[in-house]
């Protein structure tokens, strides 16, 4: 009689479909999966630590490269947070700009995902097509702050610089347009009987257990529950915007991959509402104890220059006392929790990263299914190591 | 019969010239497949060596002779060197019994333009076709890596998928050419070719040849996203490009199969036989191409499902269909 034996397998770090850097020990039974384990810290940078020692105004470069697919989202809730932490408001235009840009990252990183959950499910001309309109996202990037990933554009009491005048028609363009590339998506995807095959009934996790493991974003709302940061506890300004939040039944890969779709064609709205209600203004807030100057001051006048220093120095104080502030990230729930002793820099930053959340269910997800189910389960959690590592 | 110099010196030369177009076939597939996917895809693909790429085979050709080839330590050293040879020659060798022009006449002599007619030419295939898997699966064990054993082990789950139906979808055809030569079966579509008959058959050895050179959406074996390079993962140099080659050869010859067998083989109007046979051909690698474009992958399971619960016992019905219809015919 022949005995079988288990075999452990090794996937990643440095593997085409662990998204980065995720290492995981698989239990395997010829293909089938007994026991999945994330390894992960292969991308630790100690944004957390760094954090307590960098005043308020230098931490936020850091936040750009927690999730690196949406950068303006990581800068949202960490802006969001000090301000709340400094009980300061922002001037109308930032809002909206910030409001725009947060949706065109959610375009962005929900573009990303669908081109490599789609790849490694072997379709390949997704992949192209979705970088392709990403392209666009990035350039508008460009446009507003010179970088295409590391953005950096927000600021504790609004934005770095207001926007160019091309920057409207640029960003109304690519929202015309998307919807119809969205549907191209859909041609090569929704109706497709090997797609089906693949999505429906893969990584199940019933709307229960996604709230025990904490899981948020579209893969909570994949699995049935109808709960969104953006409508339920709303922040920078979304309460102002008509939207809906789908919401999927099945529980399964092809819902979640749903969910997105319809997440990406909201988000065309929402811009576009935002974008009717854009109207000029300032957009830097006028405190000049927290905020940068402008840069004329700085550049033609003693004080400017002076102020500049002492602000890009020191920084400034901000009161004792702690803040959470949560954002919905294209991922799940990004959250900020600061603690301030008083000083200027923050005494204890937490990140609260969806992605090191959703990341837990992988096992529960992928249990008793096979490798390739594996990669689809890694492709509709949508991780991104950046951030589950800090 | 004696043969003469001059017959071997036309075998010899015949001979030589379906290597070299083989050969070079594959090489500018390659090239072929990239620029028609980076058209698909909305992109350009390799243009800078030479006009329009087209010395890119060329440059890929000395990447990988000039690599370094790479034996893992714990690698069973002599089937880890054999692997990719024996994964290349049955491809190639399958190619001897496909006519690919008529017959022409060249100093007198009547010289058939295929290999060797071998009365039991569909036998011939079917036989190399399963030799074929041999590469991949040793190939994959010898690696000693998890990867490439489980590449190796999806290699031969996927052969015995698609080898039951692929045999029995060509069964109507022998059927309907009274004949195991694949001249006879071009010379019995002289006048329509078998794809109007048998249209299930002409699927099913399509969806089967698809399987065979494991491409998208049957790319299992070797699916990188999910096996890093399937049975190939610890191959570099020349023995990839053996893999790799092998598989494109593998697509002209099938494509030339799958001419001979429903598409009429060289038989065509106005234009010269060979290139009525290339053009077939190269529409069939212009459709595996065109799916890669398209589809996702199946996992290994959901094709054996496939093959065993959906294309064999279509391809029975289709055999029975096929009988009925002969014996209506002849009374």
């Amino acid at each position: 009689m022949a005995t079988t034996e288990k075999m452990t397998l090794n996937m990643g770090p440095q593997h085409p479909s662990t998204h980065g850097v995720l290492r995981l020990v698989l239990e395997l039974d010829g293909e089938v999966i007994l026991k999945a384990t994330p390894h992960i810290g292969y991308l630790h940078r100690g944004v957390e630590k760094l954090s307590e020692h960098r005043t308020y105004h230098q931490t936020l470069p850091l936040t750009d490269r927690l999730d690196y697919l949406a950068p303006m989202h990581n800068n949202l809730g960490y802006v969001l947070a000090v301000e709340k932490l400094l009980d300061i408001q922002i001037p109308e235009r930032a809002q909206v700009i910030r409001t725009i840009m947060a949706e065109m990252t959610r375009l962005e990183s929900h573009l990303v995902w669908i081109a490599c959950h789609a790849l490694d499910i072997g379709a390949m001309t997704v992949f192209i097509y979705a970088f392709r309109e990403r392209e666009t996202v990035m350039e508008t990037y460009e446009l507003i702050s010179g970088a295409r990933m590391t953005s950096n554009f927000f600021r504790i009491g609004g934005l770095s610089q207001d926007v160019p005048p091309e920057f409207e028609k640029k960003v109304r363009d690519f929202v015309s347009v998307m919807p119809g590339y969205l549907d191209q998506y859909e041609g090569l995807l929704t109706t497709n009987p090997i797609w089906l095959k693949r999505t429906v009934g893969n990584g199940v996790i019933s709307a229960e257990d996604a709230i025990d493991y904490g899981i948020t974003g579209p893969a909570l709302r994949g699995s049935g529950v109808d709960w969104d940061l953006r409508r339920d506890n709303p922040y920078s300004g979304y309460e102002k915007y008509n939207f809906k939040v789908p919401v999927g039944e099945k529980c399964d890969t092809f819902d979640r991959y749903k969910v997105r779709l319809v997440e990406m064609r909201e988000a065309c709205k929402i811009i576009n509402q935002a974008l009717d209600s854009l109207k000029p203004g300032p957009v830097l807030s006028d405190y000049p104890q927290i905020c940068y100057p402008p840069k004329e001051n700085v550049y033609n006048s003693i004080e400017g220059l002076i102020h500049h220093f002492k602000i890009a120095s020191e920084g400034f104080p901000a009161p004792e006392g702690e803040v959470y502030q949560g954002v919905e990230n294209p991922k799940g729930e990004l959250g900020f929790y600061i603690v301030s002793d008083g000083g200027n820099k923050p005494y204890r930053m937490r990140i609260r990263p969806p992605s090191f959340v959703n990341l837990q269910a992988i096992e529960k997800m992928s249990k008793g299914s096979m490798i390739a189910d594996l990669v689809a389960v890694i492709g509709t959690l949508d991780i991104v190591l950046g951030e589950i590592d800090r | 019969m004696t043969a003469s110099p001059l017959d071997i010196a036309l075998f010899a030369a015949k001979l030589g010239v379906v290597f070299f177009v083989i050969l070079t076939m594959a090489a500018y597939l390659v090239l072929a497949e990239r620029r028609i996917l980076a058209w698909i895809q909305d992109r350009k693909g390799p243009n800078r060596v030479g006009p329009f790429g087209m010395l890119q085979p060329l440059a890929d050709l000395i990447k990988l002779l000039t690599k370094e080839d790479f034996i893992p330590s714990a690698a069973d050293r002599w089937l880890f060197l054999l692997a990719p040879a024996m994964a290349a020659i049955p491809a190639i060798l399958t190619f001897a019994v496909i006519p690919f022009g008529a017959p022409i006449t060249i100093a007198g002599r009547q010289v058939p333009l295929l290999i060797a007619d071998l009365n039991v030419g569909v036998l011939f295939f079917l036989a190399l076709s399963s030799i074929a898997v041999y590469g991949m699966a040793i190939g994959g064990w010898a690696s000693n890596s998890k990867y490439s054993l489980l590449g190796g082990i999806r290699g031969l789950a996927q052969l015995i998928s698609y080898e039951l139906s692929m045999g029995l979808s060509l069964v109507p055809v022998i059927m309907l050419a009274h004949s195991f030569s694949l001249t006879a079966i071009v010379d019995a579509q002289s006048t329509v070719p078998f794809i109007v008959y048998q249209p299930v058959a002409f699927i099913i050895f399509l969806i089967s040849i698809t399987a065979e050179c494991k491409r998208i959406p049957f790319d299992i074996p070797e699916a990188e996203g999910e096996l890093v390079a399937g049975f190939h993962t610890e191959y570099s140099g020349m023995r990839f490009g053996l893999f790799f080659v092998g598989e494109y050869i593998n697509i002209i010859v099938l494509g030339g199969l799958a001419t001979t067998f429903f598409l009429g083989g060289w038989h065509g109007p106005f234009l010269p036989p060979v290139v009525w046979f290339t053009i077939k051909s190269l529409a069939v690698a212009f459709f595996f191409i065109w799916m890669r474009g398209t589809l996702p992958r199946l996992r290994y399971d959901q094709l054996m499902h496939l093959g065993w619960k959906v294309l064999t016992p279509l391809a029975l019905v289709n055999i029975l269909a096929t009988g009925w219809w002969l014996a209506l015919a002849a009374s």
